[in-house]
């Protein structure tokens, strides 16, 4: 199962409880977005509205498509923009 | 299909842009130049307090006003929820975005819009302007970032709770959120460390200082249809916003993208058009506004100002081992500051095993900052590469063998999560000790410097149609405005990929009814993203060729080849036609099955990350404290440059701009809150002969995720100057300038202090 690693400070850590990482069963990043809500209320919304994901190094914005492995390391970062 | 490897024609050529002759000869259109029949002139009235409560205002006289049709506060605009919102380039509340473009209750800034009229003549609105009667309560402010965290400072909202903290603290501040990024035990790498540095930085808000005002003319139709024309970097960010604010359907509102002259993140908000439209709507009439450049300053956003402090542990080989960083960054009137970026950027370049950050996002009573130029990073960047700097210094090693040293790679994982993947800071590296500027002797009294720089870059939502015109050209629409030679660029993928000349294909910027959905251009994605977009249309049109030739020739389509413009049998099997070129196949589309076009929308993800290295030699005149940059040189990983002379360019107005920002500009406030230096005599950005050739050199790792091997380009090059001229001071003076603009007062008075 994919493992998700959470590096957004504490804004996404209180809806964790302080849980930093653990695994997810998910194939898509809808359906860790989903996963994410189920488990920790309010997290997979504010990963949505809010946050970019990085899959195994490779940062994804607002992506529902993007494929997770088994084994993929997936880090929850702000959404960027720029100038 | 991806080009990388392939033998390239018309990408990596310099051929002339194509907006040049327009802009040269005062044709081109930009939102001032809009004119409607029966328009009236829309001005605002602004607040003179930096912090006030409304406590009423009357518009009657200037209502009474021959010549005036209408007068709008905020009473005339919807109360909006809050709703955290990423329309624009970064988090907005539209609840708060509402309540800056017209003050519903406080006045939160100097300059902040209080009500607005609209008039038959400019003159006359000023008149209006005059009219209108506002009692106000004025409250304590607080300009500065470290005096509106401290307990007891004016708050100026009643009902921000600190976020990112746990308990949610009880009572209300002006710190509206903190940001923190971890990696490793910070306590056991500072235990670890035989040498430590640490120092506090300062910067100031700076402004995009775009040479265009904002602008914008709208038209609110009876029907009530909508239409805007306005300078921005999107105008589909413009209709969004309008919508919202105003509660009318998206579809009953076209934006059309005037000309943008600048706009480096300033122009990914909005000011006018709602307020323009509710003036329309109210007067029946269409409304022109356009922003004077003291309304720029007093009444749009600047970057944040901020302060930092970085300490950076290391072991006496030179391998950095610990790394601590506190950034506050002021985010004007409203909450949003680009500390989040900030804090994931400024140790980006480096791998460090222990990484402790921690960011405030702080309201002030300022204009909200907006946007501009890798948002975030150069402050952050500022304060750490001048660190770097001195930790080499401390350890006896040469600044550039200790960025070599503790340089990311491939693989390497970052303190805010992802890992590098397909970076090029190596070669960037490689070519920074390669050139001979690094190498140069330097004239006696000078000083040299060295800095680098990281940017995400990013991609997004872009759409692209390509149409073959019954002469065998091409044009090109894209949502993207053209901020820094987009149609160049677009053109000539689009003309790679089919073969052509680039003379032969037009690129526009279509209206936000003619085309899909596209995200704005900031980021430094639209050669990526929207680069793609149009990409993959061609190579859809090409399918379309290849197919109408097949037609043509009675035989299967995978019998055809495109090859330089033209269709060929794929082999002697296929049979002996002669080649069909794309003119003689446009000539007969009707014939061979309809007009031949591809419209293409994607979300591109992967957009590589940039890096960058600045070498900076400057003079200091010890009489009178200023700095002379005299030798330049930038030096960027750009994956493939599609037009060389527009990255060029890129890189040196991001050099220009971040010298502006290291030397000379800065906001000056009074004690009463009012800034006092709102234009260009006294706001000094640099001019040309302020500076030398900045000379860009061109790193070209590709990208493997664009087909062209493209990255962004025009965050990095404002990321390191600052602290490349920090440096070469203190390599001039042997003093440390840790708070910017370095301006010849601050200068002079170090070399007092001594």
């Amino acid at each position: 199962m994919p493992t998700v690693v959470l590096s957004s400070g504490s804004a996404s850590l209180s809806l964790t409880g302080g849980v930093t990482e653990f695994e997810v069963e998910a194939t898509t990043f809808r359906r860790l977005i989903l996963e994410l809500e189920k488990r920790f209320p309010g997290l997979g919304t504010q990963v949505e509205e809010s946050m970019a994901v990085a899959i195994d190094g490779e940062i994804f914005q607002d992506a529902y498509s993007a494929e997770l492995r088994p084994g993929s390391e997936i880090v929850l970062i702000p959404k960027i923009g720029g100038g | 299909m991806n080009y990388i490897s392939s033998d390239l024609k018309v990408v990596g050529t310099r051929p002339i842009r194509p907006d040049g002759v327009d802009k040269v000869t005062g044709r081109a259109v930009f939102a001032a130049d809009t004119r409607a029949s029966g328009m009236l002139w829309g001005k605002i009235l602004r607040s003179p307090h930096a912090h006030a409560r409304i406590v009423s205002i009357d518009t009657s006289k200037a209502e009474a006003l021959k010549g005036v049709y209408a007068v709008v506060t905020s009473k005339d605009f919807p109360e909006i929820a809050s709703e955290e919102a990423f329309v624009g380039e970064g988090p907005m509340n539209f609840r708060d975005l509402s309540d800056n473009i017209m003050a519903r209750g406080k006045a939160l800034y100097e300059g902040h819009a209080i009500a607005a009229v609209a008039a038959t003549t400019a003159a006359l609105a000023d008149e209006a302007l005059a009219l209108i009667d506002v009692t106000y309560d004025v409250l304590p402010h607080v300009i500065d970032v470290d005096e509106a965290m401290q307990p007891g400072a004016p708050v100026l909202h009643a009902d921000m709770f600190t976020a990112g903290v746990n308990p949610k603290p009880a009572t209300a501040s002006n710190i509206a959120k903190v940001v923190t990024f971890k990696k490793g035990d910070i306590d056991a790498g500072f235990a670890e460390a035989e040498v430590i540095f640490e120092d506090s930085y300062t910067t100031k808000p700076v402004h995009q200082a775009y040479i265009e005002p904002h602008a914008c003319l709208a038209t609110y139709a009876p029907d009530g249809q909508v239409t805007i024309h306005a300078s921005s970097q999107g105008h589909f960010m413009i209709r969004a916003y309008t919508a919202k604010l105003l509660g009318i359907d998206m579809a009953q509102i076209r934006v059309n993208p005037a000309e943008i002259g600048g706009g480096f993140g300033g122009k990914t908000l909005i000011y006018l058009e709602p307020v323009a439209v509710a003036l329309s709507r109210k007067s029946g009439r269409s409304v022109k506004m356009q922003m004077t450049r003291e309304e720029v300053f007093r009444g749009s956003g600047p970057t944040s100002g901020a302060s930092v402090t970085v300490k950076l542990g290391a072991k006496k080989d030179g391998t950095i081992v610990a790394a601590q960083q506190v950034l506050k960054f002021q985010a004007g009137a409203y909450a949003g500051s680009p500390v989040g970026p900030g804090a994931m950027c400024g140790l980006a370049m480096y791998d460090i095993a222990n990484v402790d950050v921690v960011g405030y996002d702080v309201v002030s009573n300022r204009p909200k900052v907006a946007a501009y130029r890798a948002p975030g990073a150069p402050i952050s960047s500022f304060a750490v590469e001048c660190a770097v700097d001195d930790l080499a210094r401390k350890l006896g090693m040469d600044p550039l063998v200790l960025r070599e040293k503790n340089a990311v790679v491939n693989g390497s994982k970052t303190h805010y999560g992802p890992t590098h993947t397909n970076i090029g800071f190596t070669q960037v590296l490689e070519a920074t000790r390669a050139h001979p500027h690094w190498k140069a002797p330097l004239a006696e009294g000078h000083g040299r410097g060295l800095a680098v720089g990281f940017w995400f870059n990013i991609g997004g939502e872009s759409s692209a149609t390509v149409h073959i015109n019954e002469d065998g050209t091409v044009m090109v629409a894209t949502g993207s405005p053209d901020i820094g030679g987009s149609r160049a660029s677009m053109g000539m993928m689009a003309a790679e990929v089919l073969g052509i000349p680039v003379s032969k294909v037009k690129a526009i910027v279509a209206d936000t009814a003619s085309i899909g959905f596209t995200f704005l251009t900031g980021g430094s994605r639209v050669t990526f993203a929207t680069g793609m977009a149009v990409t993959q249309a061609s190579e859809k049109v090409v399918d379309q060729l290849k197919a109408r030739a097949a037609a043509t020739w009675d035989i299967p389509v995978d019998a055809v080849e495109w090859k330089d413009g033209k269709a060929y049998p794929a082999g002697t099997n296929a049979g002996a036609f002669e080649p069909l070129d794309l003119a003689a196949i446009a000539l007969k589309q009707g014939r061979t099955g309809g007009p031949i076009n591809a419209e293409v929308s994607v979300n591109a993800q992967g957009a590589g990350a940039g890096f960058g290295a600045h070498i900076c030699d400057v003079a200091v005149d010890k009489e009178t404290g200023k700095v002379d940059i005299v030798r330049y040189t930038a030096i960027q990983d750009v994956g493939k440059a599609i037009h060389p002379s527009y990255v060029e360019g890129q890189i040196q107005g991001g050099a220009a701009q971040g010298i502006g920002w290291a030397l000379s500009e800065e906001y000056i406030y009074n004690a009463k809150g009012q800034m006092d230096n709102p234009g260009f005599l006294d706001y000094r950005c640099p001019v040309a002969s302020d500076l030398p050739m900045i000379e860009a050199v061109l790193v070209e790792v590709p990208n493997p995720r664009h087909p062209f091997g493209a990255r962004g380009v025009g965050e990095v090059p404002i990321v390191p100057p600052m602290a490349a001229i920090s440096n070469a001071i203190k390599g001039a003076i042997g003093l440390r300038m840790p708070d910017l603009p370095m301006s010849p007062p601050k200068v002079r008075a170090a070399i007092d202090a001594g």
